[in-house]
């Protein structure tokens, strides 16, 4: 009798320490359960606040503020002798022409250092650009026309506000600003989109300076990469999961390849110098060098997923393939590798991917030259578009900020490109056996 | 070279024709006997070209050289590589006004003997190609098992494509290795390996005052560890919870967005971090510092260890979503049944039976920390200073490898021996995290399966 009491007592008590205890416990759940929604959060949010920062600086990097000018083409200035020869109209003063048209724009700026200061208003590309169109149409010399021309680059900063209040300017830029006003108020002054940044190689100018040469750059270094790194990595992935044998060689070739697809990349970069610039004596900051270190660093990658995508592959499919009297090399190329083929390629193009924006190793083997000349070939000098984001980014200007941002949106647009098709491909041609 | 290259084709095309399966059966269907063809046509031919193009500069140089008075071509050996580099540039078409005449001569000797080489390149590949497919050819028979030979050779060539590998880290370990030593010769290691000063500018001049030189690595490896430390202290925590909601708590729904959207993360190339660190973050530190009135450097620690951490958090998180998604549900099962709420579960019965391969997980993570590159160049300074104070300056193993190797230097010269003793550290550093974690990872992957 008493013990069942006791019993029952013992349980009520339990009962109630459980119960007592419960609130307490459920609070710790939700507490633990929005750690981890906040830290999922948190991620997300600097996700957010990255693309954010650099879309917001880059996005005017793609429209450059344009001046229109009535540009008299004097023929005194351009051409004084008449010869009209093309060498004639290359030597003409062309500075002088745009000079003194924003001159007549302000007649009473007539203080030395303030003219100075008006000239700087124009970019430095202007002379040029009026000697291009001169010598594509030589009818134009004796006209008068409007001309849109670039301004300068810190005069686009200020159009574009991206300078601060007008409070915080220097005086030089107030006086500026003031121009700039006024200009705006005739209608010379218009934004257009910023050609020069898609079809230019690198400058010192931020006005002339554009992004065609390195990702010229990067697509030959890619090439490279993917000429070798594909080959290669899937005829290695073939033989270490269809045809080695399972000794102590290959399980060395495999903690190789686990521990390459780890090793730093700048390493590789310290690899191509000494062996493929020293001892090979291959062009220095050429896409060729670049494209080896790469394919190099890549092969890893592109051998583990090629691996895992043999493996996916059913064994049923082999037997059926050896049984109808097909050679191991046979039942491999004609039957294993084509069901294969999606899940490497998936891994091939997420491999190259990285490659595309891996900079480490490219900054040891000379790419971050200054290289003014859009590539040519595999060997000519050339730089690459992550590199040269690292490049501007250094650079003192303010206006390359918002190029070095807009480069990144260029480099990423590349990025997700090719992420995207890693999975259109997945998804298209993923089998579940 | 190209008229070789033609030929390959022609040798291959031809091998294709000449087969005809007539008369008694071929123990191999005819295509192999026209790869066979193709394989004898081109492999022997590009091996001679291969082999001829690594000796032919040399060669050439030599004869060039050889055409000099004898006197111009005694002086050392950078003289030399100097006057080859003169002759060069000659025989490429600048400068050839101003060379003198005893330049010129050589430069078009060099000319003509490449012209020559060239000439001979072609002649021989091409007969050393239809040899190759002559004797082929004559082996060909409906006998002959032509498709064993091809296999063979095919499986030798994916043998050697998987020893790349191999021959990869060969070549890392050792021309960092050589360098080193090189550099060793001149630093003592114990020097390098204990030295307190980092300061590897060395004097122009005998007579320099304040620039001997200094190659402590020392510095280097607490920057390097600090600012591992700050992104270790970001990213676990965070990757780790980010791990446990999403394969405990989350709906499938949510995951499948959740987790792609952190995968981007780490699809971001690191120059951009580098950028965002410098741009964004650096600034931004330093202002909330100087308005609780601390002193932080505009490069500091914190700023590229925080932006490295972000950009790590997605691998902590799905290699801890693997491993906990490893631990069975029978173990689940057994601690729901005993009462526990999930939270209780996690901590006390997977976490703990998952904690190998986070740990793993977590290692190959430093190892990536102290391998990032740009963030830290971009963002970290370069001024050695042996601090744990993380809102200070520090520079990183990676960064000193960068600022001592970017631009044209001599190869010789300690300084830039040093970079590869600093790269030679940190291959065996992330080495040795690697092995160790891909060890405890693998044992863990056994214990469940």
């Amino acid at each position: 009798m008493s013990d069942s009491s006791t019993q029952k007592t013992a349980n009520a008590r339990s009962h109630d320490i459980v119960m007592a205890g419960l609130g307490k416990r459920r609070r710790a759940e939700r507490r633990f359960r929005a750690y981890g929604l906040v830290s999922i959060m948190a991620a997300l949010v600097f996700l957010v606040l990255l693309f954010t920062s650099i879309v917001s600086k880059g996005y005017s990097a793609f429209l450059y503020t344009n001046l229109a000018l009535d540009i008299t083409f004097d023929p005194q200035m351009i051409d004084p002798e008449g010869a009209r020869s093309p060498e004639a109209l290359a030597s003409g003063d062309y500075d002088a022409l745009w000079k003194s048209a924003i001159y007549k724009l302000f007649p009473d700026v007539t203080e030395r250092q303030k003219k100075r200061a008006l000239t700087g208003f124009v970019g430095s590309s202007a002379g040029q650009r009026l000697r291009a169109m001169v010598k594509a149409d030589p009818s134009l010399i004796g006209s008068t026309q409007q001309v849109w021309l670039p301004v300068d680059d810190t005069i686009d900063m200020l159009a574009k506000g991206n300078l601060g209040d007008a409070a915080e300017l220097s005086d030089k830029n107030k006086d500026s600003l003031i121009w700039l006003t006024e200009l705006q108020n005739q209608s010379r002054i218009r934004k257009a989109i910023n050609k020069e940044f898609f079809m230019n190689g690198d400058s010192r100018e931020p006005e002339a300076a554009g992004i065609w040469g390195a990702v010229l750059g990067s697509a030959f270094t890619l090439l490279v990469t993917i000429g070798l790194s594909l080959p290669i990595g899937i005829a290695a992935a073939i033989y270490l999961e269809e045809f080695a044998s399972r000794n102590r060689w290959t399980d060395l070739i495999e903690v190789n390849i686990n521990n390459l697809a780890a090793v730093p990349s700048i390493v590789f970069g310290l690899l191509g110098l000494a062996v493929f610039i020293n001892l090979f004596g291959l062009p220095r900051s050429s896409p060729l060098v670049g494209g080896l270190v790469l394919t190099l660093m890549t092969l890893p990658v592109i051998i583990i997923a090629g691996r895992s995508a043999l493996k996916s592959v059913p064994p049923s499919v082999r037997e059926a393939a050896l049984g109808i009297g097909a050679s191991p090399v046979q039942m491999v190329f004609h039957h294993v590798l084509p069901l294969a083929m999606p899940g490497m390629l998936t891994g091939a193009i997420i491999g190259t991917a990285r490659a595309l924006g891996e900079s480490a190793p490219l900054l040891m083997i000379g790419m971050v030259a200054f290289i003014v000349d859009v590539p040519t070939g595999l060997t000519s000098p050339a730089t690459v578009l992550p590199v040269q984001i690292y490049l501007w980014a250094d650079s003192p200007e303010r206006a390359f900020v918002e190029r070095t941002s807009a480069a990144i949106m260029v480099l990423l647009v590349f990025l997700v490109m090719m992420n995207g098709l890693a999975v259109y491909l997945r998804k298209r041609y993923e089998r579940r056996w | 070279m190209l008229l070789g290259v033609a030929a390959y084709h022609l040798g291959s095309r031809r091998a294709r024709g000449l087969i005809k399966p007539d008369g008694p059966r071929l123990h191999s269907l005819p295509g192999f006997y026209g790869y066979y063809l193709a394989l004898w046509a081109t492999l022997p031919a590009m091996m001679v070209i291969l082999l001829w193009l690594l000796g032919e500069g040399q060669i050439i140089t030599a004869g060039a050289l050889a055409a000099l008075p004898a006197e111009m071509t005694q002086g050392d050996v950078n003289q030399l590589s100097l006057l080859v580099n003169d002759i060069r540039n000659v025989a490429a078409g600048s400068g050839y006004e101003q060379a003198d005449t005893v330049i010129k001569s050589a430069a078009e000797r060099y000319l003509q003997l490449e012209r020559q080489s060239n000439l001979l390149l072609t002649v021989l590949s091409l007969c050393v190609s239809l040899g190759g497919a002559l004797h082929a050819q004559r082996r060909i028979t409906p006998e002959f098992r032509a498709r064993n030979q091809v296999e063979k050779i095919l499986t030798f060539g994916l043998t050697g494509c998987a020893l790349l590998a191999i021959l990869t880290t060969v070549g890392i370990v050792l021309s960092v290795l050589i360098e080193s030593i090189r550099f060793f010769q001149m630093v003592p290691i114990t020097d390098f390996l204990f030295g307190l000063k980092w300061s590897p500018q060395i004097a122009m001049r005998s007579d320099q005052v304040g620039s001997s030189g200094a190659f402590g690595a020392i510095p280097l490896l607490t920057g390097t560890l600090l600012i591992s430390m700050v992104a270790m202290i970001v990213a676990v925590p965070i990757g780790l919870l980010s791990a446990i909601y999403l394969s405990e708590y989350a709906g499938p729904r949510f995951r499948s967005t959740a987790k792609p959207l952190l995968e981007i993360l780490a699809g971001i190339p690191t120059v951009v971090y580098g950028f965002f660190a410098a741009l964004v973050v650096a600034p931004f530190i330093r202002e909330l510092g100087s308005s609780i009135g601390l002193d932080v450097s505009s490069e500091s620690a914190l700023a590229a260890g925080l932006v490295m951490g972000i950009m790590i958090i997605p691998f902590v998180c799905s290699l801890s979503d693997d491993f906990i998604n490893a631990v069975p549900q029978s173990l689940r099962d057994g601690a729901y049944a005993l009462g526990a709420t999930q939270s209780e579960t996690i901590r006390q019965v997977i976490m703990p039976a998952a904690l190998p391969g986070v740990v793993g997980g977590i290692l190959l993570a430093i190892s990536r920390a102290i391998g990032e590159t740009m963030i830290v160049v971009m963002a970290a300074g370069l001024s050695a200073n042996l601090t744990f104070n993380p809102l200070a300056a520090v520079t990183t193993v990676t960064t000193q490898i960068v600022t001592l190797l970017v631009g044209d230097q001599e190869f010789d010269s300690p300084k830039t021996l040093a970079a590869f003793a600093l790269g030679l550290v940190l291959f065996l550093l992330t080495l040795a995290l690697n092995i160790l974690a891909l060890r405890i990872v693998r044992k863990y992957r056994e214990q469940y399966e």
